[in-house]
């Protein structure tokens, strides 16, 4: 059976993973590497790394990290943060990430979407999509980190970024981001019935309460957690095996898995 | 020496980083055809489209070395899909080392993507695996099951997540993603 993902996703900014409450207030949590590594070892499924410093300064430092990563870890990766350009994309293909995300160029130039996905294939694109509600009861997506609000429906948006060849939505919503009050559960399920390519939760999530509602009531596929880890609220097994005992299929490492009894490759 | 051949695919640097990560250092990207033969191991990755990688492998010749190797031989993913007898993906003719057909997920979410359990494992290449390891995958086509089938997985149905037919071997998911799970088999690999 299919796994429902948890992936921690690392902001980085000059080398360094940092982590900030609605996007301000940064704080440093540690070196890139080792801390995707440590994840890795602890069960986590993909890591997502994005390059918060990406559109304001050069970005060589983040593609000789992103080279550095791909040769220490051992499951998928994604990276985001400032991708506008084939060349960008290419570069860290080239450099070993599993996917690119992208967010504010695709919303700029969708055709963006429909390029990458014919020239790397769809499972390297996620779209990712920061929306929040308006006066009027719609999601509207917002871009530079929430700061800007467009006139683009999420709904309508997520269709479109599917029919363009995304592999996946990574949507979070800026009303829930940073709260720890939960995730807006009907609206993943609303998205999930809309879409037939897997949608990653992020934002919002204060407890395992919370993450087992959005991949169940929201049927996500996926959930992304970057401060319940690395503020040391919750750690990778622990919120598998709460996951795993509600009844939600996740994979435990190996050594999580020694305690449960195994039948051994049999032909041997 | 490992010949990883080189045919213009993606995710062959993820393979060679796993490759170095256990130990394996004398690696050969390579579509040269004596050093093909030459090899110990050789490894077929791939991710893409099944039929242009075809042709990619038409244009150098290598659609008729691959049947005829001798030493122990893993196809990945578009590599394992390669290796059977056609695929649905672009009508497809493909090397016809696995009597098996590639076909289109009909159910479920398209791509199936992410970590699926493997199951009634039968080969050397899976030796000290556990009945329901995870591995991962990313794929919207499948190997169904056959004589050849050494794991199975379920996604809406049964596929071959893993094939084996003499020296040669394929994987439909990607080891090199795979932790731990997918290092043992890489290492289990080169120890045949």
């Amino acid at each position: 059976m299919l796994a429902k993902r948890i992936i921690p996703c690392l902001d980085v900014k000059d080398g360094r993973t940092v982590k900030g409450v609605h996007f301000v207030g940064l704080r440093d949590v540690g070196d890139a590497v080792e801390l995707g590594s440590r994840y890795a070892a602890e069960g986590a499924d993909e890591l997502v790394y994005l390059d918060i410093s990406a559109t304001h300064e050069g970005r060589h430092t983040f593609t000789q990290l992103v080279e550095r990563i791909a040769r220490a870890i051992n499951i998928p990766f994604t990276v985001g943060g400032g991708i506008s350009t084939m060349d960008d994309a290419e570069r860290l293909l080239q450099a070993g990430a599993d996917k690119v995300s992208i967010n504010s160029a695709a919303l700029a130039r969708p055709a963006f979407i429909s390029e990458l996905a014919e020239r790397f294939g769809s499972q390297f694109v996620v779209v990712a999509i920061d929306a929040k509600t308006t006066p009027d009861g719609t999601w509207r997506c917002t871009t530079h980190g929430g700061r800007r609000l467009t006139d683009v429906e999420l709904f309508a948006w997520a269709r479109e970024a599917q029919e363009r060849g995304a592999g996946e939505i990574l949507f979070t919503s800026m009303d829930h981001d940073g709260t720890l009050a939960g995730y807006p559960c009907d609206t993943y399920a609303a998205l999930s019935s809309q879409l037939s390519i897997p949608i990653i939760a992020s934002g919002g999530a204060g407890s395992i309460d919370h993450i087992a509602d959005v991949l169940t009531q929201g049927r996500a596929d996926a959930a992304l957690i970057a401060s319940l880890f690395h503020d040391g609220v919750l750690t990778v097994p622990t919120l598998k095996q709460a996951l795993l005992a509600r009844g939600i299929p996740v994979r435990l490492s190996q050594q999580d898995n020694k305690s449960t009894s195994q039948q051994v490759n049999r032909w041997l | 020496m490992i010949a990883i051949i080189d045919y213009h695919t993606g995710n062959i640097r993820s393979v060679m980083n796993a490759l170095a990560r256990i130990g394996a250092a004398d690696c050969v990207l390579t579509d040269d055809a004596d050093v093909i033969r030459r090899a110990s191991h050789v490894l077929l990755p791939g991710v893409g489209e099944a039929g242009t990688a075809m042709n990619e492998l038409r244009t150098r010749r290598l659609d008729t070395l691959i049947p005829t190797l001798t030493q122990p031989v893993l196809g990945i993913c578009i590599g394992t899909q390669l290796m059977c007898l056609s695929s649905e993906e672009g009508d497809t003719t493909c090397l016809g080392i696995f009597p098996t057909c590639i076909v289109r997920f009909q159910s479920l979410k398209v791509p199936h993507m992410g970590w699926n359990t493997i199951t009634d494992l039968r080969s050397p290449l899976l030796r000290g695996i556990d009945e329901g390891a995870y591995v991962y995958y990313v794929h919207s086509y499948y190997p169904e099951c056959c004589d050849c089938t050494i794991a199975r997985t379920e996604y809406g149905i049964p596929f071959s997540g893993a094939l084996q037919k003499d020296n040669f071997f394929g994987t439909q998911f990607h080891p090199e993603k795979s932790g731990p799970v997918g290092e043992q088999i890489l290492r289990n690999f080169l120890a045949l």
